[in-house]
């Protein structure tokens, strides 16, 4: 069960969460000029990752704001969280 | 009766003589003693019978590592309990308990006979013998594995018991209150850290509380005497929680752990009225200690299972802790230096025993002790066969060769009434290992030991595979200054001696002349796995420690294998030749021992089970006899049955009752989100298929929601109440998930939209009134509200007031019917509905539930997202592409309506059915096909709503068909399971295509 460090609320029992998959795919501008293949792969590819992953949360039972989180999903740490919008931390790239 | 409690002990209280009932016949213990010690006292060693081969066994052990003595307590229907280790339950006034595993008794038991047949059950037994014929298995061998496998009975009432959660934050957890546990306790708790201490057992001490040789001394003192001081110590320290009788079930990422503490298991029956049993604790610690010692190690040889045959410790704490002795002439068979404790311990309370080690030879101190008080030793030897049906009485000892692989010379036969083995200890890792840390592996004594590699957990103690006090005290100080970085100093002068062990020798299966084959080398005595076993899995071509665990069941009862894993893995890396480290253990799950599931849950029965929603009508619907239906967490009028009417004829009427005059719907519950700001019908635009830019003011309209991948998600009128301010409804059951997936797209995709969402699904009642005569109520309701079709027509909203209270009017329909929806703030809806009721008696206004709705909507041929459509169905599947805006740019889900998937014409689709025999009532979720002689059937789609409708006299039914929409007037066939039912693909709308009723 984790912690996790709401940006708006503080620190949280991970049952007030929701998780959201993969962070940082941006919603096409223009799907209509997509083909096929490319709209697929924003829809379902989705990595997975063993080691350190960007994550979406939803504080749901809470806040009810998104933000990212950065995972190591070996060992379940969280390294750090930020808001939407943010620049994901560099030293974890 | 004979009376094996030879001293007295400061844990057992002799004045206060304790009776219980075992196998139904009445024995007196002490307050103080286990279940076990109290039967050991009375001399009972036998049991159990074993799981495969009904083998008479015998108490082994003292804790919560006991594979044996496992006992149904109690005998009501709602209080027994099965697979309680004796070992562990504290003796109390009135306690009654019971074998397990025997029939008819524990003495005669049928499945003895498994013994005799024993080479016809091997490894993966029930795999092979089990498979055939099919038929055989749900009739016969199931019924008649669980009846031999009895593994105890469930309580078949409910449990009666209280139970209780609750929730703590501490700076430090420290688990296990040995001497490591305290001494770690104390130091946290003396730095100011907020610590708790959990023990499993009545008492803190670990083994050190009745430790009494003298040749391990703490200051001077008995380490026993050192300690209890040491335990008054810290009873004073007030930021330190001691929690006793307390075991951690489970060690969860980020230091959160769950602690089940039993609070009345030991009380007589009186006693326990209306208190709490147990409770869960739900711990978060910054840091935790792990202090929870080792266990034991049995010995692998010919008939080692045996009543009568102990573990040599568990011999040790049933004299010193119980003052009970486990026989009058005992041996005790080891490896190392631990069993010599006992054995001096027995020979100064005058108890007749002599030492079997395998070792070549040894010297240490106690060891020097034993030889001094003329304690028989034979060095070198190996225990190669045990005798005795109920209990053991004597055994063969052989020397063993100079490597160690076979046995040389003559057997002795020595006679006992009772064996203690100690193949060494093995450290409680499992609590490292389920909070995810890995374990290294120590050759010299072959144990696994937890690798260090967290900064919010640390083992100390033998857990830690520091055996001698001296090493267990001096490393646990270090290491815990260095972890919770502190500087104690209590310890710094403390002065240990102890006896240094110098001499090791392992051997997992013991040698023996007689073949393997022919002997009983126990691994896992509640499964009943033999050394046979594990060869024969591993000649069979299993490799993985985990497969070889499954095909043998070896360490999957109920004790989890807590004395068999490392003879396992020992027997496996001996017979493939590889070392046992590499081979890595199985993985320690939770709970460490069974939790009842009235500790899980809590409080959280019955009523409390589920959050129950009623809306501010309920109480009217229950005094007028409605029948409710759960939709997700709502409780929701279902129909209303009138004079003793079934639901068949309840609905019949409403249903007629809504178009031949006026029927009244409770629809408090559809999700209402309102939605503010600047952007709301741009926003609008993007989550709905079709257009909103243009919806005026005062208008409704109805919405279709997608998931991104194209397929139908919810659907929904929402209404324009002013400029900037729109109120969406949603499907009852997917209101929260809306607002989500409304928040996401607004928070993380279009921040730059200015949208304000609301949950006010809770704050308004709604109550909805159709049928010819809904326009005559309404008007009784509000004379001043122009009702004409021209000032307030179909889907169009006014604002008005019942007695001075604000109303939301909004005339749309879910029936086909004229109808209006009123809305009124939560705490007025009760007196809506009763007005309703009052003004519409004239008009013979009906009230109707969900299935009358569901029917009503049906014959409009009108979805419901959740029951005809499952996430697979897209706009044009459920034949409403007349929703889709072809002009819009972009909305959710838009590019994928026309992806090779969603364009395909094959795709099941929305279609009406008519039963040849209008009387036929289709089932929901039978399965269409248009060849009922093909084998196996082509499926073609399946029923999604099916009614009998009153009002056009005949069975309607909506179903998804593959190519469905090409289908019309095509026949189809349904078959059932006695008959092939004939039906016609039809419109999905059955009444009213024109739409007349609506401004009737
Ligand atoms: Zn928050």
């Amino acid at each position: 069960m984790f912690l996790i460090n709401c940006p708006f609320c503080g620190e949280r029992d991970q049952s007030e969460f929701s998780s959201g998959g993969e962070a940082h795919i941006v919603r096409p501008k223009q799907p209509t000029e997509l083909s096929d293949d490319e709209w697929a792969e924003y829809l379902f590819m989705r990595k997975n990752i063993k080691g350190i992953q960007f994550e979406r949360w939803n504080h749901v039972h809470g806040c009810r704001k998104w933000f990212n989180v950065v995972r190591d999903t070996s060992n379940d740490k969280i390294l750090s969280v930020y808001k939407m919008g943010e620049k994901p931390p560099v030293n974890y790239k | 009766m004979p009376n094996y409690r030879i001293h007295k002990t400061e844990y057992i209280d002799e004045t206060k003589r304790v009776s219980f009932k075992y196998d139904g016949k009445t024995y007196f213990g002490y307050e103080g003693d286990t279940l076990a010690s109290a039967l050991l006292a009375n001399g009972i060693h036998l049991v159990g019978r074993s799981f495969k081969y009904h083998r008479p066994r015998g108490i082994v052990s003292c804790g919560a590592e006991e594979p044996n003595a496992i006992c149904q307590i109690g005998s009501k229907k709602d209080l027994t309990e099965p697979n309680v280790r004796a070992t562990e339950l504290e003796l109390h006034e009135g306690l009654e308990a019971s074998s397990q595993n025997c029939w008819p008794n524990v003495k005669f038991d049928i499945g003895g006979i498994n013994n005799f047949i024993s080479p016809l059950i091997p490894a993966g037994f029930y795999y092979k013998t089990f498979m055939w014929p099919k038929s055989f298995w749900k009739k016969v061998y199931e019924p008649l594995i669980r009846l031999s496998a009895g593994l105890g009975k469930s309580p078949t009432e409910p449990d009666p018991d209280i139970y209780d959660h609750k929730y703590v934050h501490y700076d430090v957890l420290v688990i296990g209150g040995g001497v490591s546990g305290i001494i770690a306790a104390k130091m946290a708790a003396k730095n100011n850290l907020k610590t708790l201490l959990v023990d499993d057992k009545k008492i803190l001490g670990g083994s050190t509380i009745y430790q009494n040789n003298e040749s391990i001394k703490i200051d001077d003192k008995l380490s026993s005497e050192w300690l209890k001081n040491e335990i008054q110590e810290i009873k004073k320290l007030s930021n330190l929680t001691i929690k006793t009788r307390t075991s951690i079930a489970a060690y969860h990422g980020y230091n959160f752990l769950l602690a089940k503490e039993n609070l009345t298991d030991h009380l007589p029956e009186e006693k326990k009225k209306n208190k709490i049993r147990q409770r869960l604790w739900k711990i978060r610690a910054k840091k935790v200690v792990i202090a929870t010692g080792s266990i034991e190690r049995p010995l692998v040889f010919n008939n080692n299972d045996r009543p009568g045959i102990l573990l040599s410790n568990s011999i040790n704490k049933y004299l010193d802790y119980y003052g009970v002795t486990c026989g009058e002439n005992i041996i005790l068979f080891t490896n190392n230096d631990s069993a010599y404790e006992t054995s001096i311990s027995l020979h100064k309370k005058g108890i007749k025993n002599l030492i079997v080690d395998l070792r070549k030879s040894a010297s240490s101190e106690l060891i020097k002790q034993a030889e001094s008080l003329g304690i028989k030793i034979y060095f070198n030897y190996v225990v190669t066969n045990t005798f005795g049906y109920r209990k053991i009485n004597s055994l063969e000892i052989m020397k063993l060769s100079e490597d160690g692989n076979t046995t040389v010379g003559d057997k002795i036969k020595l006679s006992c009434d009772c064996l203690g083995m100690s193949g060494g200890w093995t450290p409680m890792v499992h609590m490292h290992t389920q909070s995810g840390g890995k374990l290294d592996f120590r050759d010299e004594d072959q144990v696994f030991l937890p690798k260090e590699n967290s900064e919010d957990q640390i083992s100390v103690g033998s857990c830690n595979g520091d055996f001698d006090l001296e090493n267990i005290i001096d490393k646990t100080v270090n290491k815990i200054n260095k972890f919770l970085d502190i500087d104690n100093q209590d310890y710094q002068d403390t002065n240990i001696i102890c006896s240094k062990e110098n001499d090791k020798r392992n051997i997992w299966l013991l040698p023996n002349k007689i073949p393997l084959g022919k002997t009983k080398c126990f691994i896992d005595f509640q499964n009943d796995s033999t050394a046979k076993d594990i060869k024969l899995a591993l000649k069979e071509g299993f490799r993985s420690i985990e497969h070889v665990k499954r095909y043998t069941t070896t360490g999957m009862a109920t004790d989890q294998g807590k004395l068999s894993n490392m003879h396992a893995l020992g027997i496996i890396a001996d017979t493939a030749g590889v070392k046992m480290g590499t081979l890595g253990t199985t993985t320690f799950r939770p709970p460490f021992t069974p939790l009842t599931f009235g500790t899980l849950v809590g409080r959280n029965v019955g009523k409390f089970f589920e959050v129950v929603r009623k809306t501010s009508m309920h109480e009217w619907h229950v005094k007028n006899n409605a029948e409710f239906e759960n939709v997700g967490q709502w409780k929701r009028p279902w129909y209303y049955p009138k004079n003793g009417e079934n639901m068949h004829d309840a609905v019949q009427r409403e249903s007629k009752a809504a178009r031949d005059n006026a029927g009244i719907l409770d629809a408090s519950t559809l999700g209402k989100i309102d939605i503010q700001g600047t952007d709301a019908s741009e926003f609008l635009n993007r989550v709905y298929t079709n257009a909103w830019s243009k919806l005026a003011i005062g208008k409704c309209r109805y919405g279709l929601m997608l998931n991104e991948d194209g397929m139908v998600y919810d659907d929904g009128v929402t209404t324009r109440i002013s400029e900037n301010h729109y109120l969406m409804t949603t499907t009852t059951g997917g209101a929260a998930n809306v607002l989500s997936k409304l928040e996401d797209y607004l928070q993380t995709e279009w921040p730059e939209l200015d949208v304000y969402l609301t949950s006010v699904t809770d704050h308004y009642s709604t109550a909805s009134i159709c049928g010819p005569n809904s326009k005559k109520i309404l008007n009784k309701l509000f004379p001043n509200l122009d009702l004409s079709d021209e000032n307030f027509p179909h889907m169009s909203f006014k604002e008005a007031k019942l007695e001075n209270i604000n109303c939301r009017i909004m005339r749309i329909s879910f029936t086909g019917e004229l109808s209006y929806e009123i809305n009124i703030e939560s705490k007025y809806g009760h007196s809506l509905w009763k007005m309703c009721i009052e003004a519409g008696k004239e008009f013979n206004l009906t009230p109707y539930g969900t299935e009358t709705m569901h029917l009503l909507r049906a014959e409009k041929g009108f979805i419901i997202v959740g029951q005809d459509t499952d996430g697979t169905m897209t706009p044009s599947d459920l034949q409403m592409d007349w929703i889709v805006s072809k002009k819009k740019y972009d909305f959710i889900g838009k590019r994928s309506l026309y992806r090779s998937d969603t364009i395909r014409e094959d795709r099941k689709q929305l279609v009406g059915l008519l039963t040849d025999d209008p009387k036929e009532i289709l089932e929901e979720g039978a399965q269409i096909v248009s060849d009922v002689k093909s084998n196996p059937m082509d499926m073609l789609g399946h029923v999604t709503s099916s009614y009998f409708s009153p009002n056009l006299n005949k069975s309607i039914a909506l179903a998804v068909v593959k190519s469905g929409k090409t289908m019309k007037g095509q026949k189809l066939i349904i078959p059932m399971e006695n008959k092939n039912i004939n039906v016609t693909v039809s419109d999905t709308i059955f009444l009213d295509k024109e739409n007349k009723r609506l401004n009737a």
